[in-house]
């Protein structure tokens, strides 16, 4: 008996193995370095002790910093649902022959380094950049515009990298509702527009959801776009750190800042689930 | 007066593809309209375009005597049933059966009531709220049916509603939905490939193929009276027998088969003439098996060459001398024949027709 109870276990041990090694286990040795000592030669002490903890407790600069990561994240997700959503039904609804095409150029750039496609923005939006020159040579500006380095081209990076993610969730939601719910909606008398409300966009929430949830985590996670694309007076949580364990070295520090970042969007992502079915984000994944 | 008239109706898809060609079509009211024919044929866009979910090409589409060709679909008054069911699945029964009367501005109270009636007829009262997913495809049907007929449409357009059922539900729905059609007295357009339940419920038969109507008429005209191999065809076993015309005296008409032998025919429809070539079309329960039978029947020789057993009834292919192959259907008395038995085959006259 207990052998056919241990078995599900036992055919799932190559992934639980590799799951708490790659997973848990760093985790919990960030976890354990938290409590670490970090002395004032710059030494990190094995300790148990919540002095890194209090600091960052007391440390009002580490908690604006989450709020203006969150903040970034949120307009990022909602910019990337207002531009994903109509480019997601478009892709999804049109009478176009080359879907898959479309669908392919999308992820198309995913081809070429993160890194160096958000570089490419500095080329785009820097003060000798396209659209200054642009906006310039045709007399419509006088002086460049501060275009780069601040939030704005933070989160103009940020929704470029994002935007792919959000239409192919919503575009896997969409192709998935039967057009029939929509002929059928349009026969009991709505207009296009409330068969849309009705059935349309309830039925496509999940997608957008996931969507959603996918865009503001990885926003919020990001680090290589805040760094290039950002100014002086940018917060960003990964930022802080990276400046902590990399700059300061200092990472029973680093430790917390991390397990913070780790807590907090997991509250945001519990919080959706309360809300949606998390399980509707892997499978777009599985698609 | 007719609820639905189509003039000339054709649709054409990208790609030269000509889906309905040129029909024509009145639909009296409170038919029950069935539109039969093969997958493909055009059916369920002809029905898309009555309910204006698809535009005509060319020709006139008429409700009630009014065009509508340019009439948007939300506001032309019809319930839809479709094969899937198409049921909101984020609403619950209740909000399914009142989203019409919802654009219809009814009041709150007369909703409750209404809705509470249309679960009634269709026999499903107290599941206003549960979800679609939480009833059984005929249940899911059922409410398709109710949300459909709640807002007392001018039409009443099914789409294969009954194809996703089981075999024993969708005898049981098909005299269902015909006798509420009858009770409410409803105009209804059913599409189908069934022939069974097009000849089952329907006033009206409107056998198409390929974008065409090949014939049209009440359920025994157009299954005794084909008017085209297509139509003998699509609707139960036909026999074709190729054949010459000996003799025509009055209504009866003398045909010999490749061997010689003589059948008697008697189809008032068709004038011809002694030594045309034509084609005999015979029903396969309509041929008796070594019946004592009818004394004007003309009696065939044949060899049995395959046999189906169906339980009540056998299907017997015989070949008869001549080498054409006749199928019959026969009930099963003291045991089946066998392959190889020798048999004689009875054909009444006003059995044949002549194509
Ligand atoms: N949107 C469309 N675009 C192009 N061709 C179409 C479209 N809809 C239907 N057709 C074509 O029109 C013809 C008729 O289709 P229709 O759906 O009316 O057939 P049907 O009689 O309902 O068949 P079935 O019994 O399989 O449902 C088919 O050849 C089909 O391929
Ligand atoms: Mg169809």
């Amino acid at each position: 008996m207990s052998r056919v109870l241990a078995r599900p276990y036992l055919l799932l041990s190559p992934a639980i193995l590799s799951l708490s090694l790659l997973m848990v286990a760093p985790v919990v040795f960030v976890l354990i370095y938290s409590f670490w000592l970090r002395t004032a030669e710059g030494l990190d002490v094995p300790a148990f002790q919540f002095g890194n903890w209090v600091n960052f407790f007391n440390d009002y600069f580490y908690w604006m910093a989450l709020g203006s990561t969150f903040k970034t994240a949120f307009i990022t997700t909602i910019i990337c649902i207002i531009l994903g959503y109509p480019t997601a039904y478009f892709l999804a609804r049109a009478q176009i022959r080359n879907r898959g095409l479309l669908l392919f150029l999308m992820f198309l750039p995913f081809w070429v380094s993160y890194i160096i496609r958000t570089m490419s923005w500095i080329n785009v939006l820097g003060k000798n950049g396209f659209v200054n020159a642009v906006l310039m040579g045709s007399g419509l500006i006088d002086e460049p515009m501060k275009l780069l380095y601040n939030d704005f081209s933070v989160i103009m990076g940020l929704v470029y990298f994002m935007l792919p993610y959000m239409i192919i969730n919503v575009y896997v939601s969409l192709d998935g509702i039967d057009r029939n719910l929509e002929s059928a909606a349009r026969v009991l008398g709505c207009t296009p527009w409330q068969s849309f409300w009705e059935v349309t966009l309830p039925l496509s929430l999940p997608g957008l959801g996931a969507g959603s949830l996918l865009c503001f985590v990885l926003a919020a996670g990001s680090y290589v776009t805040p760094r290039l694309l950002g100014g002086t007076d940018t917060l960003f949580f990964p930022d802080l750190i990276y400046e902590a364990i990399i700059s300061q070295l200092d990472w029973p520090f680093g430790a917390v800042l991390s397990i913070v970042m780790l807590v907090a969007l997991g509250l945001v992502i519990a919080v959706y689930n309360r809300f949606m079915n998390l399980s509707d984000v892997y499978r777009s994944f599985a698609r | 007066m007719s609820s639905v008239e189509l003039k000339a109706v054709e649709k054409h898809f990208a790609g030269g593809i000509i889906a309905v060609d040129a029909i024509d079509l009145d639909v009296p009211d409170g038919a029950f309209v069935t539109l039969l024919g093969p997958s493909g044929c055009g059916k369920t866009t002809t029905l898309r375009m009555v309910a204006g979910l698809e535009h005509p090409t060319g020709g006139e589409i008429l409700i009630k005597g009014k065009r509508v060709n340019e009439t948007p679909i939300h506001q032309r008054n019809l319930g839809m049933v479709f094969q899937n069911y198409a049921l909101f699945p984020h609403k619950s029964i209740f909000d399914n059966v009142a989203f019409g009367l919802k654009y219809r501005g009814v009041g709150k109270a007369d909703i409750a009531v209404r809705v509470r009636r249309a679960l009634d007829i269709v026999r499903l009262p107290g599941v206003e709220q549960r979800f679609p997913t939480q009833l059984s495809g005929g249940q899911q049907q059922r409410i398709a049916l109710a949300r459909a007929l709640v807002i007392e449409p001018d039409v009443l357009l099914l789409d294969e509603p009954l194809s996703a059922l089981d075999a024993n539900l969708r005898e049981e729905m098909r005299s269902e939905i015909k006798a509420i059609q009858r009770r409410i007295g409803v105009t209804a357009i059913f599409v189908t490939h069934d022939q069974g339940e097009a000849l089952a419920m329907s006033d009206l038969v409107v056998v198409m193929n390929k974008g065409k109507i090949e014939q049209r008429g009440a359920p025994a005209e157009v299954y005794e009276h084909p008017r085209s191999e297509f139509v003998a065809n699509f609707l139960g076993n036909a026999n074709f027998l190729p054949a010459t015309v000996v003799a025509v005296a009055g209504g009866g008409i003398s045909v010999a088969l490749a061997d010689g032998s003589q059948l008697a025919v008697a189809d008032a429809a068709r004038t011809v003439q002694a030594g045309e070539k034509v084609n005999v079309v015979v029903r396969a329960e309509k041929i008796e098996l070594d019946g004592g039978g009818l004394s004007h029947a003309s009696v065939l020789k044949g060899t049995i060459s395959a046999v189906d057993y169906l339980g009540s009834t056998a299907r017997y292919d015989v070949t008869l001398a001549g080498g054409e192959k006749v199928t019959t259907l026969a009930t099963i008395r003291d045991g089946a024949r066998r392959v190889g038995d020798q048999v004689n085959l009875s054909i009444a006259p006003e059995h044949c027709r002549i194509l």
